[in-house]
């Protein structure tokens, strides 16, 4: 689904990705750990094309094709989507009519009809109630005022009725509350089909119960320092990153 | 139609301005006690008109140019000005217009016809806004309304316009007040008779005097006792304009339970990016809520000229009164705005709002300016205030200058202000769903101004959106 090879960015004027591989492939989920400010999220910046990000070396191939120097919206267009960490508030700008714009602006590209108000209603109803949100987030101002698993929420509303083909979930875990983790576990899980990558970025294995991993890499120091099958999980929470810095030495 | 309807029609369109003999229309640059009685003469005033005329001229020598606002310009030559002048050499076909307003008009989705109009060049018989103009202004005759040219009603309607014309903004109000009353070219008149409620929106796809008005305009607006009117004043669409100055007075006067909504969209020449040829515009408003219970409204959206002084203001003096001032201003270019409102309590348990979003792009100065003032009779009064700045990139400015003066110590004021700035992180959260850039931006400017564009009239809304996309192409990015 999606090769990354030998990805250098900078942020500002700092190296942060020194030289990463990684392969996401159809259909399965991807974690990626590690500890603070080891690049994950600059990562998940290179990949959507975040302004923050330069990439100065290396390619992301994805489905066949190289998206380093292709416009953000493009990127989004062909099927990636960023949950993000922090959902940036947008005043005035009413949630459904956002969506239904950017649910429009996928169907055109992919030479679908343009939905409707009362179409597009239906469909944005039809996922609020699962993921335990209120009436009221139709009408709403994009973000503003949402409590921090409002917003968690509404990235996954977004991921739902835009159906990407690779999902990128940054942090989705924080700042979320038990009732609020299930919810948004529940709505990811639900978009696995088989044919779905995941790319799930995460400080704390909390989530990986919820959402399970096929694979967990580690990232340190602007490389993935290991990749391995989900009983990584326990031996990175019993004996943290350092043991395996020290056990590729 | 008839065709003796439609001469008579047609005629009244040309008898605005568009005469055949350019010589003997246009008087020399230059401003003296001659040329306001060449002016009064050309428009044939009874002798009682040309009178005030020159009493305010006397006024305005004794006069001076104010500076206090937030704005740069060259100084002004008044000598310089022509004060009376029919258009100069206009286009005979739209192949001789700037294409770049023909691509704003194309953007806009201004009918043909009326793109013609707007650029003075002569509009066929059939077309709509004439045939429209004569049914309402039949259908509004049954009503008792009188909707027509200032200069008309200085004929036709004397006592009202002696009683009222100066009565809410005096002619030495200002410096430029006083200009416009000595030397103002047209304008339009409304009167709403007692209990009607006008049953359109007056606007100018049906203004009388839509064009050739000229530089000095002067609106005269009375709602006579629980009457309602909505006026729609401008155009979205660029006009042909050759005048540099512009100083226009409009005067509202609501009565008792009376109410009048007065909307308008400005869009004159900004002017290149330094500022080059824009339009000076400055303009006094005020409205008079006069009776109990009487309301002014004032929409604004301005996004033309090179240099905006505008105040729309209420002075509400009937008990229960209530004004309210809902503007959008957006400064790219290197344009300047000043603009803002006053608020006047001084009736009992009188209301205000205020909702102020300015936007600034490229090199635009915005500047909120605003007074809300609570006389010390005005018990119980209290105004709502909320002033928002938006910044497009790093080289725009706005500034906010609120007077707040409370005298009766039960007055209520509350202001809010907040300045914000499109943000990189808000363009990319609209991108990585898929969002054109150019959409993003408009999407987070609509947002900003839903609160106004909420209170235009719907097809006025609809223009005001496509307008502001418009003004802010390319100035992201």
């Amino acid at each position: 689904m999606m090769k990354i090879e030998n990805l250098k960015a900078d942020i500002g004027t700092k190296e942060i990705l020194k030289g990463l591989d990684l392969t996401l492939e159809e259909g399965k989920v991807h974690a990626i750990m590690g500890p603070n400010g080891a690049g994950k999220s600059t990562l998940s910046k290179a990949i959507v094309g975040h302004y923050d990000v330069k990439i100065t070396g290396g390619n992301i191939i994805y489905k066949g094709q190289s998206i380093v120097d292709m416009e953000p919206e493009n990127r989004a267009l062909k099927g990636i989507f960023l949950s993000f960490q922090n959902p940036v508030e947008i005043p005035g700008v009413n949630n459904a009519y956002f969506l239904r714009t950017a649910l429009n602006a996928k169907r055109k590209h992919n030479g679908l009809a343009e939905l409707n108000a009362a179409e597009f209603l239906r469909i944005m109803k039809g996922h609020l109630e699962g993921l335990g949100m209120k009436a009221d987030m139709i009408s709403r101002s994009l973000n503003e005022g949402f409590s921090g698993g409002e917003k968690k929420r509404n990235e996954i509303l977004q991921m739902l009725i835009l159906e990407p083909d690779v999902i990128i979930l940054d942090e989705i875990d924080s700042g979320l509350d038990i009732d609020a983790l299930r919810a948004v576990s529940e709505g990811i899980n639900k978009m696995k089909d088989g044919k779905r990558s995941f790319l799930v970025i995460t400080h704390y294995s909390r989530i990986l119960d919820y959402i399970k991993p096929d694979y967990i890499h580690v990232l340190k120091n602007g490389r993935i320092i290991k990749t391995a099958g989900p009983e990584l999980v326990a031996k990175l929470e019993a004996e943290g990153y350092e043991s395996i810095e020290e056990e590729i030495r | 139609m008839s065709q003796k309807e439609i001469d008579k029609a047609v005629a009244g369109e040309y008898k605005l301005g568009f005469q055949v003999d350019i010589e003997t229309d246009t008087v020399p640059p230059g401003l003296d006690e001659d040329t306001i009685r060449f002016i009064s003469n050309k428009k044939n005033e009874p002798e009682w008109m040309r009178e005030l005329r020159l009493k305010a001229f006397r006024k305005w020598q004794t006069m001076e140019e104010p500076h206090w606002a937030h704005i740069h310009y060259e100084p002004i030559d008044y000598q310089a000005i022509s004060y009376y002048s029919a258009p100069k050499n206009p286009p005979k076909s739209l192949d001789e217009v700037d294409p770049k307003i023909l691509e704003a008009y194309a953007k806009l989705g201004i009918p043909l016809e009326e793109q013609k109009q707007l650029q003075g060049i002569a509009v066929d018989a059939v077309f709509d806004s004439v045939s429209v103009k004569t049914t309402y202004t039949d259908e509004l005759n049954k009503l008792g309304i009188i909707f027509c040219s200032i200069s008309e009603a200085i004929h036709e309607h004397p006592a009202l316009i002696k009683k009222y014309m100066f009565s809410v903004v005096a002619m030495n109000d200002n410096y430029f007040a006083a200009l416009n009353s000595a030397v103002f070219t047209d304008g339009t008149f409304v009167y709403i008779p007692k209990g009607v409620r006008c049953p359109m929106e007056l606007s100018t796809y049906f203004r009388i005097n839509a064009l050739g008005t000229g530089q000095f305009e002067r609106t005269l607006i009375i709602a006579d006792e629980g009457s309602y009117v909505s006026y729609n004043e401008g155009c979205s669409a660029p006009m042909r304009d050759e005048n540099q100055l512009h100083a226009a007075v409009v005067e509202l006067i609501a009565m008792k339970d009376a109410q009048i909504k007065y909307s308008t969209i400005q869009n004159w020449y900004p002017g290149d990016e330094n500022g080059k040829g824009g339009i000076y515009n400055f303009v006094t408003k005020r409205g008079l809520c006069q009776g109990e219970n009487s309301k002014i409204s004032w929409t604004q959206v301005e996004t033309g000229s090179a240099i905006t002084w505008k105040y729309p203001s209420c002075i509400l003096k009937g008990d229960n009164s209530v004004g309210e001032f809902y503007s959008v201003a957006v400064t790219t270019l290197a344009q300047q705005a000043d603009t803002g409102t006053k608020m006047i309590h001084l009736g009992k348990n009188t209301s205000s709002t205020i909702i102020s979003k300015g936007i600034s792009a490229m090199k635009g100065q915005n500047t909120y300016r605003g007074l809300v003032k609570i006389g010390a009779h005005a018990d119980g009064s209290r105004n709502y205030s909320e002033c928002d700045s938006l910044l497009i990139g790093d080289q725009c400015g706005a500034h906010t200058f609120p007077y707040l003066e409370c005298k009766d110590t039960k007055g209520h004021i509350e202001h809010e202000a907040t300045t914000s700035k499109i943000s990189d992180e808000q363009l990319f959260y609209l991108r990585q769903r898929g969002i054109k850039e150019e959409d993003a931006v408009s999407m987070i400017v609509h947002g900003f101004c839903k609160e106004v564009f909420s209170q235009l009239p719907m097809e006025y809304a609809v223009e005001a959106k496509a307008l502001l996309n418009l003004t802010l192409e390319g100035s992201v990015g």
